[in-house]
């Protein structure tokens, strides 16, 4: 098991929770895209039931980590896996938690762990310019890299991940992925 | 040029070119540079019908994905091979993705005139 940034496996004062499982290989991709969206919205209107005034910040902050967080768990799932994934969000005393968890083919996992030593180590605003003008001079490029950057320059959050084997399908290894989100940043 | 509007029942991207002005509403969360393309160039194509200013009219955009944040920061970069086009952008307080994010884009071309309403 190897772990990057601030991700916690118990999150003890949470008595708040919200899961949602897919099952993701049960329709192309392309179909089920317009699902993050819903679901990354009800995520952020059940959470806002929790917070008593204007929840509009709470509710537009939820759903764009959620949202971000679900296309990149259905864009670099292993579909050749039949685990589901899962996004879970967690109301704390003092912040919201958001993780994910999704099954990556372990030819992945080396990359992705260079890019998040990147992401821990760098400066994260000048990463962010620096990404977007990357991506300006290589207009092709599939993804645009400013998901985990947004989060991080425009909400305040802080990243975390977890790479764990999986016993049965050595193939495969499961990513979970944290960020957490401080009350005091809605 | 195409000014059509582009609308599906998530969002609308309406162009009027003789104005300089695009309206982008809705929740735009599509997958990729691939598929933000067409408004790309719905963006580009008004310019080009309207060189000296650009108006985008975000003020009902709800909600826009990490992929059409990159979409409309490298709108604002192309934008440097022309500085004679006056572009503004209108946002709203009401919106709070928009007073976080929006920002970003002013540091990319710092002529850029940002308005977000209050």
């Amino acid at each position: 098991m190897q772990v990057f940034g601030d991700y916690q496996d118990q999150l003890t004062d949470g008595t708040e929770y919200l899961v949602l499982c897919f099952s993701p290989s049960a329709r192309p991709l392309k179909e089920r895209w317009r699902n993050n969206g819903l679901s990354a919205g009800f995520m952020a209107d059940y959470m806002a039931t929790f917070f008593t005034g204007d929840s509009r910040g709470i509710k537009s902050a939820v759903n764009f980590i959620a949202n971000e967080l679900l296309e990149n768990a259905m864009k670099y799932y292993d579909y050749s896996t039949d685990i589901p994934i899962t996004i879970s969000l967690y109301l704390l005393s003092d912040k919201l938690v958001f993780r994910t968890t999704n099954a990556i083919n372990r030819s992945y996992v080396q990359g992705y762990q260079d890019l998040i030593q990147v992401l821990l180590s760098g400066d994260p605003e000048e990463l962010y310019f620096q990404q977007v003008e990357h991506n300006h001079a290589q207009p092709d490029l599939p993804q645009s890299g400013l998901g985990f950057l947004t989060m991080i320059n425009d909400y305040q959050a802080t990243l975390g991940w977890r790479f764990m084997p999986l016993l049965m399908q050595p193939q495969q290894v499961e990513v979970a992925t944290m960020v957490q989100l401080p009350s005091g940043s809605l | 040029m195409d000014a059509e509007p582009l609308i599906t029942e998530d969002f609308q991207i309406c162009p009027d070119p003789e104005a300089g002005l695009v309206t982008l509403s809705g929740s735009l969360r599509l997958a990729g540079a691939e598929e933000y393309a067409p408004i790309a160039e719905i963006l580009e194509a008004t310019v080009t019908a309207h060189p000296e200013k650009i108006t985008l009219d975000l003020r009902q955009l709800e909600f826009l994905n990490s992929s059409g944040i990159n979409m409309l920061s490298k709108f604002i970069l192309n934008r440097r091979q022309s500085p004679q086009t006056q572009v503004t952008i209108l946002g709203s307080v009401e919106i709070p993705w928009q007073s976080r994010s929006l920002k970003n884009l002013q540091r990319l071309l710092p002529t850029l005139h940002l308005h977000i309403d209050e």
